[in-house]
């Protein structure tokens, strides 16, 4: 990469790095979630290779997407926004190559050691005790730096996305550290030190808070930053963004227990994780709202700018799963959800309409300014359009197809005989299910092409970049 | 006084402590500040200064 587009002020380096890896992550991260589906609906795909069953690739699937490319994109933007919202260079550049490097690393090691059975078994956590070291270093660097450089800010605030951003790093250290505690006993094999129902509390504490820090927390700051950016406008309410930050942050650590309804977590922690999950709809939708609003008076500016369709649209994601969450904690739906793709739907009405797309908007807007070009100035603003519509659609295929699927499993599995005994069996809730896993198929496949074409206009706008830098320096001589 | 006690007073602090900083943010003295703090994101240039568009038609 050229060096013809280093900022004066800014390090910008590290945020292209990251940047142009999240598109490549994003690709491989969803290209082998494509591939399992593909395996749910056709099990003949992982062609009776031990590393190429579910149960391996489902692991590397989920971190490629949450850490790979969620991660690069967090990086990204919150060293690009600390930056330009402080108005000073990073506290540290040799951090800052640090943490790019070393979660490139994390990431090739996980590439490698999820594929060959080395597990901690803890979802969302399944890396072993090296990795887990290797993450915690690069991660104490990230926050010395984000931390150093709000210290060293030139603007008298720290605004509203950095206070997100810090929050986010902080707790995704703590809950780290705390769920990932553990005995080796050999390079690549360790045992956690929690047990039994308080094991499944820790790793919940810490599942639901990769949700509600790592996927909700860090892009809301991306959502603070680049809404207003790209409408040109201020959020709609300053002062609702305090209320929403300290609101989200204080409620969201309480809500891990939801995932162990009906097991033997006492009850009382139960319930406690289903009211906190209610009253969490009331912050969430604040935010979602203060970046809806943000538009009003714009909304033709939604008509020919793509960019600003992604940013609002995954908004409008967010709002529609962060109603489904709560509702899905309440016991009597969780009793019918739980253990069906309805949460797998749910979890992908996030993860892909909110996380993937408002990050692709990011993206959108800063790529070109990290390759001297305007905001949003793409190679091509029809494939930003292209690429809008694959994701929309391909998200609505995906969620859709899981409902069905869901609704249908809990009911089929609930179902009694007058007599008691069970209507269906298992396994005849999978046949039925069979429909629904090719649907799933093609929308994660139309949510893959967009990425695709994401990197083709990215390598198209560097490309006419590079050239443009190449002429200036001539024009120059 | 028994752990319970110390349990309900937490809940006690975390509602107070939500209204204070709800009264902090709505407060009408304050209303100028948040206003202008809205604005930072808007206080830096889009463009670099060594590549602006004269640079780029060429």
């Amino acid at each position: 990469m050229s060096t013809a587009f280093d900022h004066p002020e800014y390090n910008y380096k590290v945020v292209r790095q990251f940047a142009i890896m999240t598109v490549v992550w994003g690709i491989v991260g969803m290209a082998v979630g494509v591939l399992i589906a593909a395996q749910l609906a056709w099990p003949a795909l992982n062609f009776d290779t031990p590393w190429l069953s579910f149960g391996r690739l489902r692991p590397l699937h989920t971190n490629a997407v949450i850490f790979a490319f969620g991660g690069s994109a967090l990086f990204a933007t919150s060293y690009y926004i600390v930056q330009r919202t402080c108005r000073t260079r990073l506290f540290s550049d040799t951090l800052a190559s640090f943490t790019f490097w070393g979660w490139q690393a994390i990431v090739v090691a996980a590439a490698i050691t999820l594929p060959l059975g080395m597990t901690s078994a803890k979802e969302y956590a399944e890396l072993e005790w090296p990795i887990d070291i290797l993450v915690t270093l690069v991660w104490v660097a990230y926050v010395v730096n984000f931390l150093g450089t709000l210290a060293i800010r030139k603007e008298s605030h720290i605004y509203v996305a950095n206070w997100f951003f810090a929050a986010f790093m902080i707790m995704i250290a703590i809950l780290y550290i705390g769920n990932n505690l553990a005995v080796p006993v050999s390079l690549g094999k360790s045992y956690s030190v929690w047990a039994g129902t308080i094991d499944a509390m820790i790793q919940w504490w810490w599942g639901h808070n990769a949700v509600g820090f790592f996927l909700t927390a860090g892009f809301l700051g991306i959502m603070y930053y680049f809404v207003p950016k790209q409408a040109g406008r201020p959020v709609y309410s300053y002062r609702l963004s305090i209320v929403h930050f300290w609101a989200l942050i204080s409620i969201y650590v309480w809500a891990g227990g939801h995932h162990l309804h009906y097991s033997a977590l006492p009850d009382w922690a139960q319930t406690a994780g289903m009211v906190m999950s209610l009253i969490l709809l009331a912050p969430s939708w604040g935010g979602m709202i203060n970046g809806m609003m943000t538009l009003s008076g714009a909304w033709h500016k939604l008509r020919n700018d793509p960019i600003l369709r992604f940013l609002v649209v995954s908004l409008s994601f967010y709002g529609m799963s962060t109603f489904e969450g709560p509702m899905m904690s309440i016991k009597t739906v969780n009793a019918l959800s739980h253990n069906t793709d309805w949460t797998i739907g749910h979890v992908h009405s996030g993860a892909l309409g909110w996380v993937a797309m408002v990050s692709i908007g990011a993206l959108y807007h800063l790529i070109p300014i990290m390759f001297g070009r305007k905001a949003g100035d793409m190679h091509s603003v029809k494939l930003i359009n292209v690429h809008f519509w694959l994701s929309t659609i391909g998200t609505v295929l995906y969620i859709a197809a899981m409902w069905v699927n869901g609704i249908m499993q809990g009911l089929m599995w609930r179902a009694v005989n007058a007599d008691g005994t069970l209507t269906y069996s298992f396994v005849e809730s999978v046949e039925a299910s069979h429909g629904g896993y090719v649907v799933r198929v093609l929308g994660g496949a139309l949510f893959l092409t967009g990425m695709l074409i994401m990197a083709y206009n990215v390598f198209m706008t560097v490309r006419a970049a590079n050239k443009e830098a190449g002429n200036a320096v001539a024009a120059q001589a | 006084m028994d752990i319970n006690d110390v349990r309900g007073l937490g809940s006690i602090f975390a509602l107070m402590a939500f209204a204070g900083i709800f009264w902090w943010a709505y407060g009408s003295s304050r209303k100028k500040r948040f206003d202008d703090d809205a604005q930072i994101p808007f206080h830096d240039n889009d463009e670099m200064p060594a590549h602006d568009d004269k640079d780029r038609s060429k």
